[in-house]
């Protein structure tokens, strides 16, 4: 008969635990990493509201998150950088391989294609999107805290 | 976290729209400088910005000179002036009043909108570190 020592015991069932914790979190999770991508973007896009010649991007949500979800985080569909004054950033390659230039509504003479209201406006509808994704975390957390506390 | 990355991005916006400013007030208070510090009458300065990746991601923006404007001198006739030629011209700064007024305007507009970027940014992260409170 196998002998388990207490102490490995709640180890082990402590890992369970966390592991589920994590993996109920993780599809809203993916999404806040995804709106926070979204948000970088946006504001890269309204920084650069004057720059001649500059293409506005933004992210196909919907698909970066399904993406995302299906385990194509590592490498993939990243581009390969084999220069560091290449733009891009690591941490957000998986997101940054769905970032698509905008079709422009009205050409611009300097070749620059950011559209302000559109831009504000996304970045609005970004922020209270990252905000209900927050509310969303954080009312889950308080559902298992409750699960998990001493009636 | 890349939401830390919308303060450099919208922070170099900052610095370059407030350098556009900064050409636009110069010019405008040089508007009649018939004679400037290499004795020749004042041009007009124009900012050029250049799109540029920030550190950790995202693209910010960088004025990467400030170029004279090609637009031609603006002449005046006023024979009593010391500094009028033969035909009594005199060589006025080629700044229009009207165009650096316009991008007096848009300076201060885009330096607004990032302004407010920032502000919902850090909003943003001040809630996410109430997560769990």
């Amino acid at each position: 008969m196998m002998h388990c020592s207490p102490y490995q015991n709640s180890r082990t069932s402590l890992a369970t635990v966390l592991d589920r914790i994590d993996a109920h979190l993780q599809v809203k999770r993916t999404a806040l990493n995804a709106r926070a991508y979204r948000q970088e973007l946006l504001a890269s896009n309204i920084a650069n509201a004057d720059t001649p010649n500059y293409k506005a991007r933004d992210i196909d949500f919907k698909g970066a998150l399904e993406g995302a979800l299906a385990g194509r985080m590592e490498g993939g569909l990243a581009l390969a950088r084999t220069s560091s004054r290449h733009l891009g950033s690591e941490f957000n390659e998986a997101f940054g391989a769905t970032a698509k230039y905008r079709t422009e509504f009205q050409p611009n003479v300097d070749g620059n294609t950011v559209n302000m209201d559109v831009e504000r406006a996304a970045f609005a509808e970004n922020a209270v999107q990252m905000e209900a994704m927050l509310t969303f975390i954080r009312s889950d957390l308080g559902t298992m805290q409750t699960a998990m506390s001493s009636q | 976290m890349s939401l830390f990355n919308i303060f450099s991005i919208a922070g170099s916006a900052l610095t370059a729209q407030s350098a556009r400013l900064n050409a636009v007030a110069s010019n405008l208070a040089n508007a009649d400088s018939v004679v400037g510090a290499d004795g020749q009458p004042y041009r007009a300065k124009q900012v050029v910005f250049k799109a540029t990746a920030v550190e950790g991601g995202g693209i910010g923006v960088r004025v990467t000179q400030v170029v004279d404007s090609a637009a031609p001198m603006r002449m005046m006739y006023d024979p009593a002036s010391p500094v009028a030629n033969e035909q009594g011209y005199v060589t006025m700064p080629n700044v229009n009043v009207v165009d650096e007024m316009v991008n007096m305007i848009s300076a201060s507009r885009s330096y607004q909108n990032n302004a407010e970027v920032m502000n919902t940014a850090k909003s943003l992260m001040q809630k996410t570190l109430a997560i769990g409170q």
